[in-house]
């Protein structure tokens, strides 16, 4: 079974961003950038489940800018087969995204697609449900565990009230949350060996994809910011303010 | 305009941040039917149908529901998707599993988890772990979204709407519940509590986590987490709030022992009074909250409930 991995190329999840002076958009001029951490478990699993012999191939996927090729050598190096970038200079939306890797999963064929639960950017959720609606296949979101035996995934899902546990056909599509693994360091030789392993880059425009925009983003702000308060002596004088300044306890 | 609300609930009770979910959809205005799709749901949709200024509650109740499973769910309300202009859900794990998925099936847009209604076609939301806000606009004719509760007021439950039932059953066969592990807690939910005190890393381990539940019994708190403290296995998933967890907004907000990372602020940084207690001055956490408690917790938190 091959498995089809989606990497995204995100701002880095630790650092401040800042909305641009025009209000149009955040600047991510001179930002690092890094890959989204949710999609380094998707690569994670799709590696593991290679090494126990129930994948035999590993596709890497990404859509964005040239650059977008690093986080594609991310997952190489961590142990995915070949990657594949589908180059697009203008930021796409999610459904577009998924429709672009509709005809990627046309193409390739593979059992199992496997993506991040949410981008640390956009904050969306979105990406991996629209896929397997397009592709009329089981998903299973925000996983914390999964199981393959024969044609079904068992699939544990970190939900509001707890866990729940799934049962999928496949060929299906996964988003994994936080706690599905912890995903490994590449190590220097691996590193290297990625940048031989092959990377096909194909135009968004050739395929056949409508890439119109269909949401407007009108305007980007800064929250209000919050004042940081005072530092109190004792745990008295807490319990005093909490009660008669603000009258929440 | 016509909406379609799609209910949060456990087929025995409806969950209250489907109230405030509607406080969203009346400002966009016109009529709203609350959808209540579940196996043996009768009570939810009894329940939904006391909210006041709905027009009608739709309840399809068959056992291919069970789970609230996001293929029979989303392929059942694009069977009725045409009567409606928005369809809507609360941001819950369940709103962001089926509505993209509906979304894709219409070739609709999708906005996750809105903070306001600015017209029936524009809408904000944060990005950026809440360190932006953008205004967004779309002019497909079903629009689909969930909302965030914490950015809407509860709306008032004195109406007696209609329940009519739907026929339709949509059993994909795709997948199947299997089964659930669910937290039992006699404590208010996370999302609606008044007061939540969040215990991190720096309680060590999950028994400590008993100091804050005496202090969260005294208060009518629930209890949350940070991400450290649910992946070292002291608490369950379900209590950690934060920009990839439960995003919170309660009057009162206790921090103890977390430092105050970007993702946790996403998470809380909406709450009326934050409170954080951490024995390094420079946690970041003192930047955000009211008031700061120096100390370590071990001496803070007993005696705090000892205070109470
Ligand atoms: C400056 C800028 C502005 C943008 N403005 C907008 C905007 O206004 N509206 C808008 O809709 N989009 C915008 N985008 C595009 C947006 O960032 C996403 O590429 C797109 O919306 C799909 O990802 P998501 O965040 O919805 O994914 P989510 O659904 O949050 O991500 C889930 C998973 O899907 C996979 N995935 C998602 N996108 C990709 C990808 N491109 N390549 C590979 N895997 C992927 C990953 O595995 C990811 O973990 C903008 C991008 C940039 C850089
Ligand atoms: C993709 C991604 C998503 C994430 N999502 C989330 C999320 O949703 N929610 C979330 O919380 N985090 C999230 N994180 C993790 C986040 O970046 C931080 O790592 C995490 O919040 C740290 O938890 P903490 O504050 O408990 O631990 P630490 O940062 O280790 O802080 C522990 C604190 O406890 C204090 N302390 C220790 N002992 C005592 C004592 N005896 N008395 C008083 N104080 C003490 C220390 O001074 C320290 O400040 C995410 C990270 C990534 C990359």
């Amino acid at each position: 079974m091959k498995i089809l991995v989606m990497v995204k190329r995100v701002s880095d999840p630790n650092v401040m961003i800042r909305v641009s002076a025009d209000n149009s958009s955040v600047d991510l001029n001179n930002v690092k950038m890094a890959i989204n951490p949710f999609c380094e478990i998707a690569v994670e699993e799709a590696v593991r489940l290679k090494e126990a012999g129930i994948a035999t191939e590993v596709v890497a996927l990404s859509i964005g800018g040239t650059q977008s090729q690093e986080q594609i050598r991310t997952a190489l190096a961590m142990g995915a087969d070949r990657g594949i970038l589908i180059e697009s200079e203008g930021p796409l939306e999610s459904l577009t995204v998924a429709k672009l890797t509709q005809k990627i999963i046309e193409e390739e064929q593979p059992g199992l697609v496997i993506l991040g639960k949410q981008s640390t950017d956009t904050d969306n959720s979105q990406t991996g449900q629209m896929l397997a609606s397009l592709m009329g296949w089981a998903q299973g979101t925000f996983a914390s565990k999964l199981e393959i035996s024969g044609e079904k995934i068992n699939l544990t899902r970190e939900v509001d009230s707890g866990l729940q546990t799934l049962s999928l056909s496949m060929p299906a599509v996964v988003t994994c949350d936080l706690r599905l693994n912890e995903p490994r360091f590449a190590s220097l030789p691996n590193i290297m060996k990625a940048k031989r392993k092959p990377l096909d880059v194909k135009a968004a425009g050739d395929l056949g994809v409508d890439l119109t925009p269909r949401i407007k983003t009108l305007m980007v702000e800064t929250p209000n910011e919050r004042q940081g308060g005072t530092v109190l002596g004792s745990v008295a004088e807490l319990v005093e303010k909490l009660k008669t300044e603000k009258g929440v306890i | 305009m016509t909406i379609l609300m799609i209910a949060e609930h456990d087929n025995k009770s409806l969950k209250e941040i489907t109230l405030n979910a509607i406080t969203a959809a009346t400002q966009i205005g016109g009529d709203i039917d609350v959808l209540v799709v579940g196996e043996n749901c009768g009570s939810a949709a009894e329940a939904a149908a006391t909210i006041s200024g709905i027009r009608r509650v739709r309840v399809a109740d068959h056992a291919c529901y069970n789970g609230q499973l996001a293929e029979n769910v989303a392929a059942l309300i694009q069977t009725l998707a045409g009567d409606y202009s928005h369809i809507m859900a609360p941001t819950t794990t369940s709103g962001k599993n089926i509505l993209p998925r509906l979304a894709a099936a219409l070739d609709t847009s999708y906005f996750s988890d809105i903070i306001s209604v600015e017209s029936a076609d524009t809408f904000k939301r944060t990005i950026y772990a809440g360190n932006a806000i953008e205004t967004v606009q779309t002019a497909d004719s079903i629009k689909v979204m969930t909302v965030r509760g914490t950015a809407f007021e509860l709306a008032a439950q004195d109406g007696n709407a209609p329940v009519e039932v739907v026929s339709e059953v949509t059993d994909l066969g795709l997948s199947s519940f299997v089964s659930e592990d669910l937290a039992v807690s006699e404590r208010p939910e996370l999302t609606s509590a008044s007061i939540v005190i969040s215990g991190g890393r720096g309680m060590q381990n999950g028994e400590n986590f008993s100091i804050l539940e005496k202090v969260a019994d005294k208060l009518g708190a629930a209890v949350g987490a940070s991400r450290a403290a649910v992946d070292a296995g002291f608490v369950p998933n379900d209590m950690q709030v934060g920009q990839t967890g439960k995003i919170v907004a309660p009057d009162l907000y206790i921090a103890v022992g977390i430092s105050g990372a970007i993702q946790h602020l996403a998470g809380m940084k909406d709450s009326k009074v934050i409170v954080a207690i951490n024995k390094d001055p420079d946690a970041p956490i003192f930047q955000v909250a009211d008031y700061g408690l120096v100390a370590d917790l071990f001496d803070a938190v007993p005696e705090l409930e000892q205070a109470l």
